[in-house]
């Protein structure tokens, strides 16, 4: 792997990631709607205050002067000022940070850890019950969308019978162990529910690419060669099997930050998809620039990442 | 009863003749709430009624913790900052006003040694200073006392564009000075029949002038304290995670005594209305939750189980019907719905009354809103003393159809009626929201019968409700003959309700549509009532004037109302609070308790 290959592609970044904050900056901004439009609607506020703190954030600028000031304030490391909560962006992401990683990230795991043996036990053994099933589930998984298997959750453990919390705390006053058990309890659900819908695509996608792969030509040599079934599977096929699964997942890594919108409102996890929401719906443009563009960063960062590791897990991939 | 016959009454309560709570029954058999009641004795010289407490625990704390849930968490905790009422709600556990709303819009004393009135002193005879005294002992979660200085500076602040408080129109106007440590004046500049606006309820939290004087004006959004609330209320700050969660703990050193029960207090963000009626009447993990806007029917099948019950407490929102006076259709000078054109068809007083008549508030009410929301044709309805008796609600189509036949509007082949080539064809515009849809289709089903045809139209409510000068579909522009949304009141004091009937008011470009007259009804018969209750001191006179007003923009068919949107919640049954409509949903806070 060349040194230059890499720094070509950071240099590469550059450039996309201002025409990617050009273009979000311009959507926001233009976007109807406007932060202090609670102001408006009430009675008690008079227009001037209104005005006064349009002008305080400096909302009356034009938009490519508020566009610079953002990106020159970024260069410092400054994220912006949040109009809603009036503290910095920074500060209300790395609030939401922590328990969006440990949730998204441990249903990606799990996602991950259940699809990859299913996919290529599956594909090793096509048609066979094994794989039907399988299938039937992987199907079922990826069709009914997280609010709906996030209500069923809720209605049968929380409300049936009574095990589960499903209002999800950041702060749990229990200390030792309890503190553990009780941050356990209430990650069951959304953990399960996100897990359970990114692992049932995966399967399927896993079963292809392995079943792509069993059928070349070097690994029939492989197998004429005496070296075992088993041995066959994992160094020969799931190696190369892997190159397009890790793509997927490497492309999927920078929703582990941005969250899920959708599950954490169910289970009032506060991540940074509620964040993103309850941005966007009180128009509080700073944060949801913010979020977004950090995603933005994670989505090329993790495209890099996936193509490092092609050359790793596939050195006929040269770098050029 | 008339003004002299109530002026007897309150003679017999002052020379003891008669009980207070004599008095308020004789004034409820009329018409008139007990909170009207209550400030006209209060005005007439008789003290404000304290309604025995029903406080019961005799020791401060022990009560474990309280867990309250809005599904939209406070997002930040200045209470000038404060405009939507999950972040009033959520400054309101640590700061306090001078005096409080209770459910019958009484004040109930906080801050304040007791409540102005004209036999304290507290009330100057000219209606152009009130004077408060302060409790004495009361100390900042800090530890540093709470004086007047405390009072002064909060009016500074608040009152300096600056700061962009959003309290500020209940403080420019004023001017208040200190009169010593424990005494402030608050002086209007003319005649002031609502003079309990500022310091007084959700705009009238005090903040600490040790900690925000260096902080006034432009440099505002920069004080610690604004995420770190230090206030004298019943709990102290521990933690706030903007959108999620605040926590508190107890007070050790609240001023009032074994109070308050709870030992720590949360407050959860996040989620939706039906999840969090859920997780109070069916798990029991929370003990409240606030503003359940939720179909009654769902709320009703919650309850079953017992563990918690809905409270549903009147306020004056209102939810209602307004029909344009000015030409949507016609552009005039860059704008529509301008004041200088007149409706094609609305314009004829015939179609306004058919109209009223086709509006069905009893089914709108059993088939929707439940008990969340009584019918009323009233647009001003609460307190309940300015609730005018004189509009009943009348759903007829025959008549309606009557009415349109006599004025000469004849159906036409597909149905339609029309007149000098006018078709009875309107839209009729609302934001999404599923009982907002179902209303619109049982009122255009009703007019359909009667040869109008309604075209209906939703925004949705992020564009409807936005301020956005360039969309034409925001409910200020009103680009269409009728719409429909829920106007709040936020005081038990109607005049800025009210000012949606005032001429000068009329929303149009050159305010860029932030005028509060909607409906652009120009009225000076209006106008001059609206003057007579700005200078009224007499409570009984200015209610009259206020329930006039409201009779002539309902008679005129301007607005009608739909129904009422009182403020729904939902709490264990173990738990004891009491919510006003007049004030935040936490302003009692350090009386809530739990039976054991």
């Amino acid at each position: 792997m060349s040194r230059q290959y890499v720094i070509r592609k950071l240099l590469i970044m550059i450039p996309s990631l201002l025409g990617i904050s050009i273009v979000l900056f311009a959507l926001l901004a233009m976007a109807p709607g406007d932060p202090f439009d609670e102001l408006a609607t009430n009675p008690a506020v008079p227009p001037e205050v209104r005005a006064a703190l349009r002008a305080k954030f400096g909302l009356d600028d034009p938009i490519w002067m508020r566009y610079w000031h953002w990106l020159f304030a970024l260069m410092q490391g400054d994220w912006g000022f949040s109009f809603v909560s009036r503290m910095d962006v920074s500060t209300l992401i790395m609030q939401r940070l922590p328990v969006t990683l440990v949730v998204i990230g441990a249903s990606q795991i799990l996602a991950i850890v259940i699809a990859i043996p299913v996919g290529v036990l599956a594909a090793t053994r096509p048609y066979s019950l094994f794989d039907q099933i399988a299938n039937t589930f992987a199907f079922i998984g990826f069709s009914l969308p997280t609010f709906f298997t996030g209500l069923v959750l809720i209605l049968v453990f929380s409300i049936q019978l009574d095990w589960l919390p499903f209002v999800y705390r950041a702060d749990i006053t229990a200390t030792g162990w309890a503190f553990y058990w009780e941050h356990i309890k209430q990650s069951i659900m959304p953990v399960t529910v996100l897990g359970l819908f990114q692992g049932a695509a995966l399967v399927r996608f896993v079963r292809s690419s392995v079943l792509d792969v069993i059928r070349l030509d070097y690994v029939t040599t492989a197998r004429s060669k005496g070296i075992g079934e088993r041995k066959v599977i994992t160094r020969h096929v799931v190696r190369t099997a892997l190159i397009p699964v890790v793509t997927l997942v490497a492309l999927q890594m920078p929703i582990v930050f941005s969250g899920a919108i959708v599950t954490e409102q169910i289970f009032r996890v506060p991540g940074i998809g509620s964040l993103l929401i309850t941005s966007m719906l009180s128009n509080d443009t700073p944060v949801v620039m913010g979020v977004t563009f950090v995603s933005a960063c994670l989505v090329v960062v993790f495209n890099l990442i996936a193509d490092i590791l092609y050359g790793w897990l596939d050195p006929r991939i040269a770098f050029r | 009863m008339n003004e002299r016959e109530i002026r007897g009454l309150v003679g017999k309560v002052k020379a003891g003749k008669l009980s207070r709570r004599g008095f308020v029954q004789a004034m409820m058999a009329v018409g008139i709430g007990a909170p009207v009641a209550g400030q006209i004795l209060v005005s007439s010289g008789v003290a404000m009624a304290q309604p025995a407490s029903t406080y019961k625990p005799t020791k401060r704390g022990g009560g474990g913790p309280l867990k309250l849930l809005w599904w939209q968490g406070p997002t930040l905790l200045n209470p000038h900052f404060a405009v939507g009422t999950k972040d009033q709600d959520g400054s309101r556990l640590f700061y306090e006003p001078l005096a409080a709303w209770d459910p019958d819009g009484n004040l109930k004393p906080k801050l304040a040694a007791e409540i102005p009135t004209k036999e304290n002193g507290g009330l100057s005879a000219d209606g152009l200073t009130v004077t408060w005294k302060l409790k004495q002992g009361v100390t900042w979660h800090d530890g540093k006392p709470f004086t007047a200085d405390d009072v002064v500076f909060n009016w500074e602040y608040a009152k300096d564009p600056a700061t962009a408080a959003y309290t500020i129109a209940s403080y420019q106007d004023v001017m208040v000075a200190k009169v010593d440590q424990y005494t402030v004046t608050v002086k209007f500049k003319k005649p002031t029949p609502f003079w309990a606006d500022a310091f007084v309820g959700t705009r009238g939290m005090l903040i600490p002038k040790h900690l925000f004087a260096d902080y006034i004006g432009a440099k505002s959004r920069d004080a610690p304290t604004n995420l770190k609330p230090v206030g004298t209320g019943p709990y102290m700050f521990k933690d706030f995670k903007p959108g999620d969660l605040v926590t508190g703990v107890m007070n050790p050193n609240y001023h009032q005594a074994n109070k308050p029960y709870f030992d720590s207090v949360e407050m959860k963000g996040g989620g939706d209305a039906v999840s969090a009626a859920r997780a109070v009447l069916q798990t029991g993990e929370f003990d409240f939750a606030w503003n359940l806007q939720v179909e009654d029917e769902i709320l009703s099948r919650l309850e079953k189980g017992g563990k918690g019950s809905v409270s549903v407490t009147p306020g004056g929102n209102i939810e209602f019907l307004l029909l344009n006076t000015t030409d949507p259709w016609t552009e005039v000078d860059g704008e529509r719905s301008s004041l200088k054109t007149k409706h094609p068809t609305l314009s004829d007083p015939e179609v306004r009354k058919a109209m009223a008549l086709l509006v069905d508030n009893k089914s709108i009410q059993d088939h929707i809103y439940g008990r969340t929301g009584p019918a009323t044709r009233n647009f001003l309805y609460g307190p309940p003393r300015f609730d005018s008796k004189n509009n009943p609600i009348e759903f007829n189509v025959d008549k309606a159809n009557d009415i349109l036949e006599k004025a000469g509007w004849k159906k036409g082949a597909d149905g339609i009626r029309a007149k000098d080539g006018k078709k009875l064809k309107f839209v009729y515009q609302t934001s999404i929201n599923q009982p907002r849809q179902k209303t619109q289709a049982i009122i255009k089903q009703a007019a359909q019968k009667a040869g109008i045809d309604i075209e209906l139209k939703s925004v949705t409510a992020s564009v409807f409700f936005s301020s956005d000068v360039a969309n034409p579909d925001t409910y200020t522009k009103f680009y269409t003959d009728l719409e429909m949304y829920t106007t709040t009141m936020g005081q038990p004091d109607p005049g800025t309700h009210m000012l949606q009937f005032v001429s000068t008011e009329a929303a149009t470009k050159a305010n860029k549509w932030q005028g509060r007259n909607i409906t652009r009804w120009q009225s000076p018969e209006a106008d001059k009532i609206y003057r007579e209750t700005e200078a009224e001191l007499d409570p009984v006179k200015r209610a009259a004037s206020f329930i006039k007003l409201n009779d002539l923009a309902i008679q005129n068919q301007i607005v009608m109302g739909i129904v009422q949107r009182p403020t729904v919640s939902a709490k264990t049954a173990k738990l004891n609070c009491n919510i006003s409509g007049w004030d935040n949903n936490t302003s009692d806070l350090s009386d809530w308790f739990k039976d054991a």
